[in-house]
């Protein structure tokens, strides 16, 4: 395997004009997926799903700030934009529960969905943390962000992070952006940004940290994002010993049916 | 009560995508899954006990819920023609992967054991598969429980210690149910005993399930989930009952037998409702996640 490859999302750039969406569908041929007017600010996208695999989330704030001293208080809008995009996790869910193989770790890091494997049993979908991965309705199997694994193959960057044109979308070497992470945070916090908090960056959280994580400048849930996603899988384990136990009580219960130890049930039909 | 939580979002949207499952396929499958399973354990010690009759009516129930229950997963897939590409890998890490070997077996052993039975050769290899989905039946009616857990679905996810057993019931109701219906009276004595214990299981569980998920429960107790669910026990408790005294009677045991079919398969579409509706409301993803995060940050 070669270096693990990232995304680092610095929310704090964005400034919302969805090249990356526009650059993801056209790079990777994905249909349309309905045009809705969803009625909430600038985003009709909606959400991830089998053929949206970068989402420009807007969230339009209304906070009150002091602005000079002897003018006290005015309201001031808050536009939050953040590029949203699967989030490749050390420990990916829809990898574990995929029956067929068709979602396989690529020597990049990331998570890729085998189209000529995928037998679209959707297991997957709900298995997800993130709500990322759909099914594509008419085609029928499951699709997601390969991280551009096409082009990362020819040594270019994805598509996205290629159109990024303030570089909110950086693409990198995951250690290196973890770094960069680091240093970009500090920054807005010596600027008085206290709110800026990264996203996704900590190997220690419940997907053992995502090979696309983001610098965030509110609460996760704010962006649509889980703020303590934790992957499934991990109580896998507990849960087969639970469904043990119930197996093991299904062939008990039978044989306490059978051996008559119900006086009411006796009928005479052994022969 | 428990007080409605305060939270954040994203204009209320889910966080996580709902299952796409679909019905009736999923949730009679869940169904015939169960019925197979139990049936085939009830075949394995009715042949040991001499229940001539009701070891045929099990053997043909487990094959046929197995092979009905089978067909059903083709058709949910996206790709039914690349069925096959179930049995590609094994993959203890994903309970589709378990589950699809062990239905595989269970399909396999459990035909073999009918048609044995059925046409009267080879009985020794059919005696042998029916020994066998001694092991696979009563795995076929409970892993599906782990399928369904496996998931971030919140009300399937958090209820992973006593699906299991709900499952188990459930099953146990269903093939416990069939096997009254279709032996005669006289023999079908241990099959109204398993109905007995299976509704009573399945009761239990239930109550346990829902009074230890405290949020996470409210899906299985509101809108279509919640009138489901509120069916189901109304219909396995009842039909319960009627099965202990169904002994005296055609015509009790014919609506003790319907009830607890029709109970069973309530349970599984409103597990199946509840599971949808618990993804689809953003609450049930954030509130746990922001309560668990509030609470290890020290004060």
């Amino acid at each position: 395997m070669t270096e693990r490859m990232g995304f680092f999302t610095d929310t704090s750039v964005c400034i919302g004009c969805k090249a990356c969406e526009v650059a993801c569908k056209e790079w990777n041929q994905l249909p349309d997926d309905g045009f809705v007017f969803e009625a909430t600010s600038y985003d009709n996208t909606g959400q991830l799903g089998a053929s949206t695999w970068r989402h420009v989330a807007f969230i339009e704030q209304t906070r009150t700030v002091r602005m000079k001293e002897d003018e006290g208080d005015s309201g001031v809008d808050r536009w939050l934009m953040s590029s949203d995009v699967c989030k490749h996790c050390t420990h990916a869910a829809c990898l574990d529960v995929c029956p067929t193989g068709a979602l396989f770790r690529t020597e990049f890091g990331t998570v890729v969905v085998q189209e000529d494997i995928c037998n679209g049993c959707g297991y997957c979908v709900p298995a997800c943390p993130f709500g990322v991965i759909d099914r594509r309705e008419g085609d029928g199997r499951a699709w997601k962000c390969t991280m551009c694994y096409d082009r990362q193959r020819g040594g270019l960057e994805p598509a996205c992070a290629k159109a990024c044109p303030t570089d909110s979308i950086q693409f990198g070497p995951l250690d290196e952006l973890r770094e960069r992470a680091e240093d970009r945070l500090e920054r807005l916090h010596a600027d008085g940004r206290s709110e800026a908090r990264l996203y996704g960056e900590s190997p220690d959280d419940g997907v053992g940290g995502a090979g696309a994580f983001f610098l965030l400048l509110d609460e996760p849930e704010v962006y649509g994002l889980p703020p303590d996603p934790v992957v499934t899988t991990r109580d896998l384990p507990s849960m087969w010993r639970w469904a043990g136990a119930a197996a093991l009580s299904v062939a008990g219960a039978v044989a306490v049916a059978f051996a008559g130890g119900f006086a009411g049930f006796r009928d005479g039909g052994r022969r | 009560m428990v007080p409605e939580a305060e939270f954040r979002s994203y204009y209320g949207r889910p966080v996580i995508k709902a299952p796409i499952w679909h019905e009736p396929h999923m949730p009679t499958y869940l169904y015939l899954g169960g019925l197979s399973g139990v049936s085939s354990m009830m075949a394995v010690v009715a042949g040991f006990t001499g229940h001539h009759r009701l070891a045929r009516t099990t053997r043909v129930a487990a094959a046929l819920g197995a092979a009905a229950g089978a067909g059903l997963l083709a058709a949910e897939l996206g790709r039914p023609e690349r069925f096959l590409n179930m049995l590609r890998v094994f993959k203890p890490t994903s309970p589709m992967s378990v589950g699809s070997w062990i239905l595989a077996a269970q399909g396999g052993l459990s035909a073999v054991a009918a048609s044995s039975e059925l046409t009267g050769s080879l009985p020794v290899v059919g005696d042998a598969a029916v020994l066998a989905t001694g092991v696979t039946g009563p795995l076929t009616a409970t892993y599906t429980a782990v399928l369904v857990a496996d998931t971030a679905v919140p009300a399937w996810h958090e209820a992973y210690r006593e699906l299991p057993f709900l499952f188990a019931g459930s099953a146990l109701a269903s093939a416990g149910a069939l096997g009254m219906l279709a032996t005669p009276r006289a023999e079908a004595g241990p099959a109204r005993a398993v109905a007995v214990l299976g509704a009573a299981m399945e009761t239990v569980s239930g109550v346990v399930m829902e009074r230890r998920l405290g949020q996470a429960a409210e899906p299985y107790r509101q809108g279509r989930a919640g009138r489901l669910m509120r069916s189901a026990r109304a219909l396995t408790a009842g039909g319960g009952l009627l099965a202990a005294v169904a002994g005296r009677s055609r015509t009790v045991t014919a609506l003790s037998g319907l009830a607890l079919t029709a109970g069973a398969l309530c349970t599984r579409f409103g597990i199946l409702a509840a599971g949808r509706a618990s993804a689809a409301d953003p609450k049930y993803t954030v509130v746990p996640q922001r309560q668990r995060l509030d609470g290890e940050r020290p004060a």
